[in-house]
């Protein structure tokens, strides 16, 4: 059964990677990486439980709220870039002249 | 076929439409509703394997508060901004075609070819005993042997929580005196 949670996060991930590349709109793009985020702690949780352990569990605790932290912070980013320029495409923000 | 298998194709089945959504739809919400619906199914997913805080903050957390956030910031912006589909790179798209492939090729090969067999209990119906994740045995765990890591964790949501209100509060400051 592990094998299959396995795969299903690698799928998971795999997607999340081809969002990151494919899409513009740097909402979508941030949706992408918690995708990523996701697939991981999916992998950790079922490590753990195969190996009878509660530590892939804890980490999965503190992926979480590092996940938390960084959509605060990305997305008062994003705005504030929206803010300046009226665009959340990451095209357009091809500069750090503000 | 077990219970757990049963639960397991029905969320997978959910938790890959949702990311499939989330990169293919055009509309911002629609990518968030996707990925809600990614999270949902994987707190489903935890519940099947005993983790049960896991799922709990899977869904208070990652479904209720980030996702909240997400869509409040979507509607914000405006979700009415086409997103121009040409590509600039070129035959970017291929090399992405080609590496995806690649990954989901290794991801299958490890599965068929027993390449998880190193995890110990990976083939046989685990115990499961020591690895039932109440809000009890986590919390033990977690303020004997992680301490340091989780007073570290309190220190960053601070810094993003004051971060966050900096960058709002200093550019409306900004604004206010132009």
């Amino acid at each position: 059964m592990t094998d299959w949670y396995m795969l299903l996060a690698a799928a998971l991930f795999t997607i999340g990677a081809i969002g990151i590349l494919v899409r513009r709109n740097a909402l979508v793009m941030f949706m992408c990486v918690e995708l990523m985020l996701n697939a991981v702690n999916l992998t950790l949780v079922s490590a753990g439980r195969a190996l009878e352990t509660l530590d892939g569990q804890l980490a999965t605790f503190f992926v979480l709220v590092v996940a938390a932290a960084e959509v605060v912070i990305g997305l008062a980013i994003i705005v504030a870039i929206f803010r300046h320029r009226e665009t959340a495409s990451v095209d357009e923000l091809s500069e750090l002249k503000g | 076929m077990t219970a757990e298998a049963v639960i397991f194709v029905l969320m997978g089945v959910t938790a890959l439409a949702g990311a499939i959504t989330v990169v293919m739809a055009r509309n911002p919400v629609y990518s968030g509703l996707g990925l809600l619906g990614t999270m949902l199914s994987l707190a489903v997913i935890y519940v099947a394997q005993l983790a049960h805080f896991v799922a709990a903050i899977q869904v208070i957390v990652y479904a209720g508060a980030v996702m909240t956030l997400f869509l409040f910031v979507i509607m914000m912006i405006g979700v009415d901004v086409a997103e121009d589909t040409s590509e600039n790179l070129p035959r970017q798209r291929v090399v992405v075609g080609v590496v995806a492939a690649a990954v989901v090729a290794f991801a299958v090969y490890l599965g068929v070819s027993g390449g998880f067999e190193w995890v110990p209990a990976g083939s046989r119906q685990p115990a499961a005993e020591a690895s039932i994740g109440t809000v009890q045995a986590i919390g033990e765990e977690l303020f004997a042997n992680w301490v340091l890591a989780f007073e570290v964790t309190a220190l960053l949501l601070t810094v993003a929580a004051a971060g966050a209100i900096a960058l709002a509060y200093f550019r409306r400051r900004r604004a206010v005196r132009e």
